[in-house]
């Protein structure tokens, strides 16, 4: 455990510029590559990488599996919720054009709101197949005790 | 206001419900949501339907993009219908699913449950309603993936072994349909179901639209189970939870069928499917060994789910059958058969599911005395299988005639005789649980006599006592079928 130290700072002073750079491939997504997928992604790896690094019950401290299971459920809430906020301001079904005064704004916070909701249901997923494969074995064990 | 949005409300209420249901986590709760989310999509897919007969095609731009640049949703009598039948199904399972649930499903999954019940709910609306090729595809995944999820929720281990076979099979049928899709795409420029409909006879009969058809003819049969590509079913819905076994058996091959006469008879078109080339006989004989194989295979079951499922797969032969008569007459007895179908066995596999919750198992053996100890499950099972063999009286009969009058109007007096030897093979099967349940002594340690709790009861008998109201009276169930049939095969228009 004492060899690891390299590893352990080394993780700590990456894992913040990791989420940046997703934060950054997120907002960023309008105007250039990227989205709320890869963002997703991005996030969900950080992570996962804190896991590997200071252990699966750490990481499951931080990220619970309650918090991840919500994350899940909001991501597409928020996205289906845009459509709805659509029905609502008097369009169709995910009409962009009437969120704003100026549609071309409006658009631009539609899809910003969809790809928040991406971002969140796609690093909540790829959280949970991790912990669910990491802890197979653990979780197990803890129901068999 | 509301009633322009209806064609998206009915895919979006339950969709919006799984993650609220997720966020609920209680078992109580998530079941109320579930049940309100299905009420509200039976009510919605009636209005639809009504406004569909009486003001005709109904048209909805998603994202306010109109067709056929952006995501169309186009509703006609045919969808409408389907789309009845889907939510009405699930109206009826969901009470049931409270009680049935619970010796299943582990409790603190059961608003997993929920959740994917109403994905596959929304998946399979969305597959109805949608007028895009890929958004059709994007559904039938939703639909299958919760499918596989449901299955394995079963308590039998072998479940498992069940929903992966369904997932490959599954699978295997997507892929396929997705490169017809890309085919029909590369040729026509367009994913827009209506507007492929108007380039496809514009561009002559060449190779790669035969491609396409074959890729997607058998990429969906693979999803409805027809004949040879039905072993994934019986497993499927022998091992799932009861409530499930029943939504399945009443929805999921059903709306597969659906796309099946939408891209025959409305995209391609009968010229091009049944007048170039042999479709129709290839279908027809298919359609004829689903009648007569796997029902002599459901005769030699030991289990009633598996028995069931044969029969299923036999019954969905009908159905085809009507297609590949490619006539009015002929879409009408398999759309009516799919709406009868639909509540028959739907209503067996509920009032199966009952009797499993008491004797702890689905083996014909235990069914044993069954006429002593739960006589209203019995009668009602025994109901269930007189519309399956089709006797007069019962909504198994109504199809079967229509089937039969289709048959003769295209010249085809043979298939009379033919449809009635399958029925006599029903008579079999249904035959061996009357024997178990009515001339046998119950076994040793049978539970003591009594019925399944009211609220597995309940929606049970209400979906046999359907079966034999619209046995007596088809005049709604009948007219229906026959405003769909003509909208498939009048086109979009």
């Amino acid at each position: 455990m004492r060899l690891d130290v390299i590893l352990r700072v080394l993780a700590k002073l990456l894992i913040p510029f990791a989420v940046m750079f997703a934060l950054y491939v997120q907002f960023h997504g309008d105007f250039g590559p990227g989205g709320g997928f890869q963002a997703g992604v991005i996030i969900a790896a950080a992570v996962i990488f804190y896991a590997l690094i200071y252990g699966l019950p750490s990481a499951r401290q931080v990220v619970p599996d309650a918090l991840v299971e919500a994350m899940i459920a909001i991501g597409v809430l928020l996205y289906a919720g845009v459509g709805v906020a659509g029905l609502l301001l008097g369009g169709n079904y995910l009409d962009y054009f009437v969120l704003a005064h100026d549609p071309v704004h409006g658009q631009h916070r539609g899809i910003f709101w969809v790809e928040v909701g991406v971002a969140i249901t796609v690093s909540a997923v790829m959280l949970k197949i991790f912990y669910v494969f990491a802890g197979r074995r653990r979780d197990a064990g803890e129901e068999a005790s | 206001m509301l009633n322009q949005h209806l064609p998206i409300l009915l895919v979006v209420v339950p969709l919006l419900a799984a993650p609220v249901i997720v966020l609920l986590r209680h078992s109580l709760p998530s079941w109320l949501m579930a049940t309100v989310a299905s009420i509200a999509t039976l009510a919605i897919a009636l209005q639809l339907h009504q406004q569909v007969v009486s003001e005709g095609v109904i048209s909805y731009a998603i994202g306010n993009w109109p067709p056929p640049l952006g995501i169309e949703y186009r509703v006609d009598a045919a969808n409408a219908f389907v789309a009845v039948i889907v939510a009405l199904i699930g109206v009826f399972v969901m009470p049931y699913c409270r009680r049935g649930v619970a010796p299943e499903v582990r409790a603190e999954e059961h608003y997993l449950f929920y959740a994917m019940l109403m994905l596959c709910l929304s998946g399979l609306l969305g597959i109805l309603l949608t007028g895009d090729a890929f958004n059709l595809f994007v559904f039938l995944e939703i639909s299958s993936l919760a499918t596989y999820v449901l299955i394995a929720m079963g308590r039998d281990r072998r479940a498992l072994v069940a929903s992966y076979q369904y997932l490959l099979m599954g699978t295997v049928g997507a892929t396929l349909y997705v490169i017809g899709i890309g085919l029909l795409y590369l040729q026509t420029g367009t994913l827009n179901l209506a507007d492929m409909a108007l380039r496809l006879p514009t561009m002559g009969d060449p190779r790669a639209t035969l491609a396409a058809l074959a890729f997607i003819t058998v990429g969906i049969s693979l999803k409805i189970a027809l004949f040879p590509l039905h072993l994934w079913l019986p497993n499927a819905y022998a091992y799932s939870p009861s409530a499930v076994s029943a939504f399945l058996a009443a929805t999921a091959t059903k709306v597969s069928i659906y796309v099946l006469m939408r891209y025959f008879f409305t995209i391609f078109g009968e010229t091009v499917v049944f007048d170039a080339r042999h479709t129709g006989v290839i279908l027809l004989a298919l359609s004829l060994a689903a009648m007569f194989i796997p029902a002599v295979v459901a005769i030699f079951q030991t289990d009633v789910k598996r028995l069931l499922a044969y029969s299923s797969v036999s019954q969905i032969g009908y159905i085809t059958l009507g297609i590949s008569l490619h006539s009015v007459g002929g879409l009408t007895a398999a759309l009516a058969h799919l709406f009868n179908h639909a509540l028959t066995k739907g209503g067996m596999f509920l009032v199966l599911g009952g009797v499993v919750l008491r004797l702890g198992g689905s083996a014909l053996d235990r069914m044993a005395g069954l006429g002593r100890t739960m006589p209203i499950a019995a009668f009602a099972f025994v109901i269930g299988g007189l519309s399956l063999i089709g006797i007069p009286g019962t909504a198994g009969f109504v199809s079967k005639w229509y089937l039969v009058t289709a048959a003769m109007e295209e010249g085809q007096w043979w298939l009379a005789g033919a449809v009635m030897l399958s029925s006599m093979l029903a008579v079999i099967y249904v035959w061996r649980f009357v024997e178990m349940a009515y001339f046998r002594d119950p076994p040793e340690g049978h539970p003591p006599p009594g019925e399944a709790p009211l609220s597995l009861l309940l929606p049970a008998l209400l979906m046999i006592a359907a079966c034999v109201w619209f046995g007596l009276d088809a005049s709604w169930s009948g007219g229906m079928a026959r405003l769909a049939a003509e909208a498939l095969a009048g086109g979009w228009k």
